[in-house]
């Protein structure tokens, strides 16, 4: 598998670490409720299918990155920096 | 009060021959990761322009010339290698002193590509991978910075720690490749 870092190009698995779902990128509010916090914290659909999860570029440039794959087909539909997810210039 | 013997990187592991190709260690007496602040990397730039001659790397690329160089090290971090640090960019990028934490080699000679082929999980020819341009990739399972610095040369840094490994790998990387010529 080969996923396109946005800073480094394209780039063998090897040199990613893998993080988790990337819901760790939208934290609720310290005053959400505790649906919200079980949710965000214990809750993953774990499906077959279409996943966006936060993937570490650990041997390469050190960004995270938001990855959006089918983990069915294998393919790789997307992925951006992390740090633009967070500001709003990617999706 | 012990006498201690200051000792470099790759003290006792190099250089190393084999063929034509030499990999040699090279001795910057300051390496200082700068990381420009929010909002401030052309002022970073500028500044580095001003105290070393050369401006702030992009991603995947290296500014300078042997004795003084910037090298991208990865998302919003330069390594700036020379013979002082960069103090006047303090007020534009966090400074963090890094010299003696890397060892710094170059390997140089024909072949150098077929050697680094063998290592690296990256296109690294020369068509694709230019004089300026620069990685952080891996060296077999160790991270690294690979920076082209000739038609038949690379700057290679690793981790200080990883030295006597890295050198091993290397070293028989270019007595398999040599052997082959
Ligand atoms: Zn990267």
């Amino acid at each position: 598998m080969r996923l396109k870092c946005p800073l480094c190009g394209e780039r063998d698995r090897r040199e990613f670490y893998y993080v988790g779902d990337a819901i760790a990128l939208d934290r609720p509010t310290p005053d959400a409720g505790d649906v919200a916090w079980d949710d965000y914290i214990h809750n993953r659909d774990n499906l077959a299918g279409v996943t966006r999860d936060l993937w570490y570029h650990e041997s390469g440039c050190s960004a995270w990155l938001v990855v959006t794959r089918n983990t069915v087909t294998h393919e790789v539909l997307s992925t951006a920096l992390a740090s633009d997810v967070k500001r709003g210039a990617a999706k | 009060m012990a006498e201690l013997i200051a000792k470099t990187p790759a003290e006792g592991l190099l250089p190393v021959t084999a063929g034509t190709m030499t990999l040699t260690e090279i001795l910057p007496a300051c390496v200082t990761s700068v990381a420009p602040f929010k909002g401030q990397e052309k002022a970073a730039s500028a500044a580095l322009k001003a105290a070393c001659g050369m401006t702030m790397p992009g991603p995947n690329r290296a500014t300078g010339k042997d004795g003084a160089r910037a090298v991208w090290m990865g998302q919003g971090q330069v390594f700036v290698l020379g013979p002082d640090a960069p103090a006047d960019l303090s007020q534009y990028a966090a400074l963090t002193d890094q010299s003696d934490g890397w060892v710094v080699m170059r390997l140089h000679g024909t072949g150098a590509e077929d050697v680094l082929a063998r290592l690296a999980p990256i296109d690294l020819r020369a068509t694709v991978f230019k004089r300026g341009h620069t990685a952080r990739t891996t060296l077999l399972h160790m991270m690294m910075s690979v920076t082209r610095s000739g038609a038949n040369s690379f700057d290679i840094m690793v981790m200080r720690s990883f030295a006597v490994t890295a050198v091993h790998d290397l070293t028989i990387a270019m007595k398999s490749v040599a052997a082959r010529e």
